[in-house]
């Protein structure tokens, strides 16, 4: 079949491989319809993701329809549309059953990676690297789906491809920042990024009643994508200074909750920005948290920062005493989507939530070289890239 | 493309060694990092109850055919069953250091043992990765990276 896959830094291919097969019992395979670049695509493409290897398949946020499952998927059946989380979870591990999903014990097959850098192993995702179980990414005709009971979800009829598709990443990621944020009525929000999970994060906020939420970016467009799609306020960052902004839009207070969307490539301004930039490609600080910091900077005291974007190492000047004396209290994660698919469905359905214009470019799989171009550096307006394998 | 393989080697091994910098850091330079490191109890927390995961007190299967000592608990909370297992003959220092690169770890034996007993107990079977059904070439990065990963099916917390 064909998939497209990662060859080295910044290097993809469309490549014919071997078909994927069922190798577990609760295991199925998922013809793939929509599939979708993702922001953490971008950090393996710069190799900022270690245990990459050439001709692995990437993505991870995907739709599809179930042609075979193993003989102990119990609950899927052949012919159902389904949208499949991103992160892959056993369903009855204490982690899962306890709904942090990407924490799961039994869905990576290869633990010693992420034990050994983080000091615990994390959940299988598709896509994303042998440090994460190995598993090929879903920028292909088909892929398997382990645990296909508690990790693909059927779409009800009326909910368009486009729309259920950022229900498997996008979506469910922002919802969790907003959520395990800790977002209340009243609250005031600020979301670092205007990318597809910084738009959901907004959003879901909103939906969680906060009263007012700003989001940050630099890209024009992106920004009245936001203000006109989620229907909040927006900061450019490059035009003023962001911390000065929020305090002056909260009474001085700064806002309850903010939500990190933007993750370990962070662009910044000033001497800032040359710092992390340097650090990093001289290997002496592996991630850049420019926009962590900023939140922990802006945020009122006694509130909440979630970290959504994905980091992998050790950063450099982190505000420890800020954290501290202001008596924050940070989270992170990486999405426990099984937790918010079945409620983002509803939503989505219901017509709280819409997602499918984040899909600014629909494309074939042999454009998926071009589709992460346009991607990566926002050429185009390009907020997403869709790619259709059987289009 | 060579440079950024090559590039992508060095990082992957700069990010694995900062780790091990990150963890070893503090503590004194020894041979064996942890003086206890060959006798100690690999641990392992099973999400059910004592009476399902050893009925009528018989191991259940990988871990019963690992020649290890076991002892079990159960977990505080709601968390299940503590089990608890280490190869019978210890060995330590050079001994341990050298089977390791030999691959006859019996610690990586009873550590595996563990990790699919927990598998197998909570969802019914152990989970395989696609690596089986390759899709990736041979590049010099894919061998540093083999290097670093050879042992990461093995390793992991317990
Ligand atoms: N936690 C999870 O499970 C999860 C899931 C999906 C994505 N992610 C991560 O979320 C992040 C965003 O993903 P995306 O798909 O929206 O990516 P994206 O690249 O489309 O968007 C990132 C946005 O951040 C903006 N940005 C850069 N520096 C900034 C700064 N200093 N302040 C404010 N905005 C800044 C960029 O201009 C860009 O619009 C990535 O790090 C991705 O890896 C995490
Ligand atoms: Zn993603
Ligand atoms: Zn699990």
């Amino acid at each position: 079949m064909k998939a497209l896959c990662w060859q080295g830094v910044n290097e993809l291919s469309v490549e014919q491989v071997p078909d994927p097969a069922i190798l577990n019992s609760q295991d199925a395979i998922v013809k793939v319809t929509a599939s979708t670049t993702c922001g953490s695509d971008l950090h393996l493409l710069g190799g900022y993701i270690p245990a990459m290897r050439a001709g692995d398949v990437i993505g991870h946020e995907f739709i599809g329809e179930i042609v075979d499952v193993g003989p102990e998927a119990n609950r899927r059946r052949v012919g159902e549309r389904v949208v499949v989380c991103s992160v892959i979870g056993c369903g009855r591990c204490w982690a899962c059953s306890h709904d942090e999903w990407s924490l799961c014990e039994n869905s990576n097959p290869n633990p010693g990676v992420t034990d050994l850098m983080w000091g615990g192993t994390t959940a299988g995702i598709f896509g994303y690297s042998h440090a994460m179980g190995g598993f090929r990414g879903s920028h292909a005709e088909y892929v398997r789906v382990p645990f296909v009971d508690y990790n693909a979800f059927p779409v009800p009829e009326g909910i368009s491809d486009l729309d259920a598709l950022f229900a498997s990443d996008a979506a469910p990621t922002g919802w969790m920042g907003a959520e395990l944020g800790g977002v209340k009525p009243g609250d005031v929000v600020a979301v670092w990024g205007c990318g597809g999970v910084g738009q959901m994060a907004a959003r879901a906020a909103m939906l969680l009643g906060a009263e007012r939420v700003i989001a940050i970016d630099r890209y024009p467009e992106r920004l009245a994508m936001t203000a006109r799609r989620v229907g909040c306020e927006v900061v450019d960052y490059t035009s003023t200074d962001v911390t000065a902004e929020l305090r002056e839009r909260t009474g001085g207070r700064g806002p309850d909750v903010c939500v990190e969307a933007v993750g370990m490539e962070a662009d910044g301004t000033g001497i800032e920005r040359v710092y992390d930039a340097l650090k990093q490609r001289l290997r002496l600080e592996q991630d850049r948290p420019i926009a962590v910091r900023e939140a922990i900077h802006a945020c009122r005291k006694g509130g909440s920062v979630f970290v959504l974007g994905v980091f992998a190492g050790l950063v450099d000047k982190f505000p420890l005493g800020a954290l501290m004396n202001k008596g924050l209290t940070l989270r992170g994660a990486q999405q426990h989507g099984q937790r918010y698919i079945p409620k983002i469905l509803d939503r989505i359905a219901k017509g709280d939530l819409s997602t499918a214009y984040l899909a600014t470019h629909t494309m074939t799989l042999d454009e998926g070289p071009k589709g992460y171009d346009l991607f990566k550096h926002k050429k185009d307006g390009c907020v997403r890239a869709v790619f259709r394998p059987w289009a | 493309m060579k440079r950024l393989i090559a590039g992508a080697a060095v990082l992957v091994a700069a990010g694995l060694g900062t780790a091990r910098w990150a963890a070893s850091r503090g503590r004194r330079p020894a041979v064996a990092k942890d003086p206890l490191e060959s006798s100690r109890w690999l641990g392992i927390t099973i999400n059910r109850s004592p009476d399902e995961v050893a009925p009528g007190g018989h191991l259940p299967d990988p871990l019963a055919r690992a020649d290890a000592e076991v002892r079990m608990n159960r977990a505080p909370g709601d968390r299940g069953t503590e089990i608890y297992a280490r190869p019978r003959e210890h060995r330590a220092g050079i001994g341990g250091l050298l089977a390791r690169p030999r691959g006859d770890d019996a610690r990586t034996a009873v550590r595996t043992a563990l990790r699919e007993t927990k598998c197998l107990l909570e969802t019914g079977d152990v989970l395989r990765s696609d690596e089986e059904i390759g899709t990736t070439r041979p590049t010099v990065t894919g061998r540093v990276l083999d290097m670093a990963l050879g042992r990461a099916a093995e390793g992991g917390r317990l």
